[in-house]
């Protein structure tokens, strides 16, 4: 693979003639404008960047970007990736998918992809609800959803993607929500890791699950309930007042009160990014009694799929002949000449 | 004694059908495997038919877990495994249970003594010893104890009873050679190659098939074993080797992606038997194969689609209940209008069906079988060497159409062999891949010239367009499309449009007029088929029509678009009958686009057709 020449773009460079259609007040507006003002800053090449998706609102997100675009089948923009990866490693993807079309129908080839490390930027926007369907209950709905087909509420488990990734063995776990000013900082280390970068985002559907995130998303004492993630630096929130820290005979983290900034006294954990068992613990810590990991949650690279592919190829074919007649007539042949049959 | 009149053979037929089963660990498809080789070498014509279960391992010594291999070979054009063979190997009870019926009126069994114990005979659900009983009285019978003739001639190499018995096989196969008075040196250094790492088992393989051998000269004077002599066929002259219909087609995507001149891209996902293509395509990567296997059928056309966009050649292959869940796949790249060879390896359905036997009832999947009005281009090949030619043509139609393209072939073809004559890569046209480079449209108020990604040529194809091509970033996807931006339209009247064009375009693909491959281009009768029939129905053509009677062989390899002249020369003929393995689909799709009077013969049991069940069709409809 060629590194990647930088070139300057502005943000409007980015934005297509098309009309963005999703309905006004959709977070999806505001992650299309994090990620046309993140791409400038990445020095990235419009003609090299190819985003894929699969089906439903989020994956409409191609059509608003002024790059290469597919918008392909429900649940299976993974593969699609996979395999123009694989054709042109040189390709830089950005994958769009949403709960459903990433967890639901095509939660295997999420795993997949996932697990093969392709490298490309993976955005999975949560909105826990089935937008572009008008309104049923999705599988990261919390349980008790009430929708077109639960009336009376959803009474399955929900699924947690950053938890999903990691467990699919996913080599970057991020999380930002459609409105943070610190998504594009996400989506930046997410461009940067060399594999298959996960970021979870999770999106405000304002017609079907309105506001379903304000819990932890709302702007007022926000600070109390988002612990935004930085590498060697202390897990603190609350402005410093609170921070987590590993209770070692539970094998799990816990909340603790930092006094006059002595987070080091109060045994708060400084963040590695990698750290895969701190990483699980950290998707899997449940909101309201801790706080919303935010950020960067696991980065920790290995080769990647395609890197692998183009090696193997390399390996398989050195010294070998490439000449077709040669190919066709291999394995035991004979020559009819008139008559008579000589074996070759 | 039998009434029926025996048929032995003759010391010098000019064809000859040889039965090999025996059990799922008897090693039956490497000896048929080795005896074609050696068949090849000596010159003949032949056809092959492995037959085997679908359990891995079957247990022991059961009717389910015989494993056939038979081989019709001659010193005349051979296009079918034969009928029913002249000589049976049958290395058990259940093997022979299984395969006598087939056995023609004094033919010759031999069988291994050794094996027709008291255990093996329940398991084959034999009251009585057959072998002593007298119930072979219609048949010649040579049985002696293969088992303990093996382990005695392999006894110098020290080996275990179990690694003894396994050379069983080459004692046959030596036996087998010695009837067919062959030459054993390539197969004694096949041997010494596949266990050059192995010695010891080598050269005890070795010495089975040399006491086999040996047992056949001395054993000449008694009872019924003779040797015979099969001259060889007369061929065009050239190089020739042995190939299955599974080699075949992935050599010809190899040749195909070549004159396309692009990197083929292969993504598959295990399923029997259409596995056979992606093994021999994973070991092809030099010649710029990339092989995907993928988590499944979905992913394994949708990485090739994504590959075709990327600007390699997609390729997936699957059989019926794979193809089946690659029908939304499969719309996109009609939608998106991205190259695409999908090979379907016909098996017998419906759901998991007969998943080891051959079947042709996936056509109607083939034409019809996607989501909304989605006209995909259809081709299929009739044998073996045949899937050489017709994966470089479906490479050809998915390059300059834009589209994808079925290819149908199906289990029997996958796994059968046939002398095949090495073709000259050099004497086919190459159809280079062209790339859009530049903008294609007109310019804007501006002065810019514009990017129309959907603006069509002469064929009806739009521009490929590679992501990573400067200035040509444009947005492709499954919802209907303007005509010439390809953005995204519901304008009643564009989707009228566009509907059209997909037609319009498939159905204009330059497809060659339909030849009659044996007999008139009129008359009272037509067999028309496709695919693997093609062997039975052309050899029961040739027989009728020695016979005198008015019939002529059609086969058809472009099932969609049909030729042009298809119709009428169907028209030309009083009757036509429709041989195929299937409950009547090829048939009905000639009524619909021709509204002809086709009558089927149909046959769903697995097997492939019988020339005599065709011979009697034939003579029937002519009555
Ligand atoms: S339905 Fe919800 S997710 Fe979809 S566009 Fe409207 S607000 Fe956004």
């Amino acid at each position: 693979m060629n590194a990647p020449v930088k070139i300057e773009t502005t943000l409007k460079d980015w934005e297509t003639d098309q009309e963005v259609r999703w309905c006004p007040g959709c977070g999806d507006y505001a992650i299309l404008k994090a990620v046309q003002r993140t791409l400038p800053q990445l020095g990235a090449n419009p003609a090299n960047t190819c985003f894929i998706s699969g089906i439903g609102c989020s994956s409409r997100f191609p059509y608003y970007m002024e790059t290469y675009g597919f918008h392909t089948i429900h649940g299976r923009a993974p593969a699609f990736a996979t395999g123009a990866k694989l054709a042109n490693p040189d390709l830089d993807i950005w994958l769009v998918t949403g709960d459903g079309d990433g967890l639901s129908i095509g939660g295997n080839h999420l795993m997949h992809v996932l697990r093969r490390n392709v490298n490309m930027q993976i955005m999975l926007f949560n909105n826990e609800i089935y937008g572009l369907t008008k309104g049923q209950y999705s599988p990261t709905s919390r349980e008790g959803t009430k929708s077109p087909s639960t009336p009376l509420g959803s009474y399955d488990h929900p699924a947690r993607p950053a938890a999903f990734a990691l467990g699919a063995g996913a080599r970057f776990v991020g999380r930002g929500f459609d409105v943070s000013k610190n998504l594009p900082e996400v989506l930046k280390a997410a461009h940067a890791h060399q594999g298959a970068a996960f970021i979870e985002i999770f999106q405000n559907c304002i017609v079907y699950n309105k506001d379903v995130f304000d819990d932890f998303a709302a702007p007022k004492g926000a600070e109390d309930r988002q612990l935004w993630l930085e590498n060697g630096k202390p897990m603190l929130f609350a402005k410093e007042t609170k921070g987590l820290t590993l209770d070692r005979d539970a094998l799990c983290l816990k909340v603790v009160d930092v006094v006059d900034g002595d987070w080091e006294a109060a045994g708060v954990i400084v963040h590695d990014v990698t750290n895969r068992s701190i990483a699980h613990m950290l998707v899997e810590m449940p909101f309201g009694p801790f706080p919303m990991a935010l950020g960067v949650l696991y980065d920790d690279p290995r080769p990647t799929f395609e890197t692998a592919a183009i090696e193997e190829r390399a390996r398989a074919s050195e010294g070998k002949d490439t000449n077709l007649a040669k190919l066709l007539a291999k394995g035991q042949t004979w020559t009819v000449s008139g008559t008579a049959q000589d074996p070759v | 004694m039998a009434t029926q009149a025996k048929q032995p053979l003759t010391e010098n037929p000019e064809a000859v059908v040889v039965r090999f089963a025996g059990d799922s660990g008897d090693g039956m498809q490497l000896t048929g495997g080795q005896f074609t080789l050696s068949t090849a070498l000596a010159g003949n014509d032949l056809a092959t038919f492995p037959d085997f279960p679908a359990e891995i391992r079957a247990p022991q010594g059961t009717l389910f877990g015989v494993s056939a291999f038979q081989i019709n070979f001659g010193s005349r054009e051979i296009n079918t495994a034969g009928d029913a063979p002249d000589v049976l190997v049958a290395m058990n009870p259940a093997a022979l249970k299984v395969n006598l019926a087939s056995l023609k009126p004094g033919g010759l069994i031999i069988a291994d003594t050794g094996e027709f114990s008291k255990r093996n005979l329940d398991k084959a659900k034999y009251g009585t010893n057959p072998l002593e009983d007298g119930s072979l009285a219609k048949w010649d019978v040579l049985a002696f104890d293969i088992s303990a003739l093996t382990i005695e001639a392999v006894k110098p190499f020290g080996l275990g009873n179990k690694d003894a018995l396994r050379c069983k096989n080459m004692w046959t196969l030596g036996l087998a050679l010695w009837m067919f008075d062959r030459d054993r040196g390539p197969l004694q250094e096949w041997l010494r190659q596949k266990f050059r790492t192995k010695p010891d088992i080598a050269d005890a393989n070795i010495a089975a098939l040399d006491a086999g051998h040996a047992y056949g000269e001395t054993a000449e004077l008694s009872g019924p074993l003779r040797q015979v002599h099969v001259d060889p066929v007369a061929s065009d002259p050239g190089l020739y080797r042995t190939i299955t219909g599974a080699e075949a087609v992935s050599l010809g995507l190899v040749a195909g992606a070549q004159l396309a001149e692009l990197p083929m891209f292969f993504g598959g996902y295990p399923i029997t038997p259409a596995s056979a293509i992606l093994h021999h395509l994973a070991r092809l990567k030099e010649f710029g194969v990339t092989t995907f296997q993928a988590e499944d059928e979905i992913a394994a056309i949708c990485a090739a689609i994504g590959a075709s966009y990327a600007g390699s050649l997609g390729v997936t292959s699957s059989s019926g209940p794979g193809i089946a869940l690659k029908g939304e796949a499969m719309g996109l790249a009609i939608m998106t209008e991205l190259p695409l060879v999908i090979v379907n390896s016909q098996r017998g359905g419906p759901s998991t069906g007969l998943p080891t036997k051959t079947e042709q009832s996936d056509l109607y999947q083939a034409v019809y079988g996607r989501n909304g009005d989605a006209p995909m281009p259809v081709i299929a090949c009739r044998s073996p060497g045949d899937a050489f030619e017709v994966a470089i043509e479906a490479c050809r139609i998915a390059v300059e159409y834009m589209t994808p393209v079925m290819l149908l072939t199906d289990g029997y073809i996958a796994n059968a062999a046939e002398p095949w004559k090495v073709p000259d890569p050099a004497n086919y046209t190459p159809f280079p891949a062209k790339f859009l480079t530049e903008k294609n449209g007109p310019a804007n108020d501006d002065g810019e010239a514009t990017l129309l990604p959907y603006k069509r040529d002469e064929k009806g194809a739009r521009p490929w367009i590679k992501p990573g091509t400067p200035d040509l970033m444009h947005r492709i996807g499954g919802i209907e499309k303007d005509a010439l931006t390809g953005n995204i339209s519901y304008d009643p009247a564009n989707h009228q449009h566009m509907t059209d064009l997909r037609k319009g375009k498939i159905d204009n693909i330059a497809v060659p007029d339909q030849e009659v491959c044996l007999g008139e281009t009129s008359g009272k009768l037509a067999v028309v088929g496709w695919g693997s029939t093609y062997g039975p129905i052309h050899q029961a053509v040739g027989r009728a029509r020695r016979k005198g009677l008015d019939v002529s062989h059609i086969h058809v390899r472009h099932i969609s678009p049909m030729p042009a002249n298809l119709g009428d020369l169907l028209r030309g003929f009083d009757k036509v009958l429709v041989p195929e393995m299937n409950t009547g689909q090829f048939k009905t799709v000639l009524r619909d686009q021709f509204l002809v009077d086709a009558q089927p013969l149909t046959k769903t049991s697995g097997q492939p057709f019988t020339i005599a069940e065709l011979e009697a069709a034939i003579e029937g409809a002519l009555a």
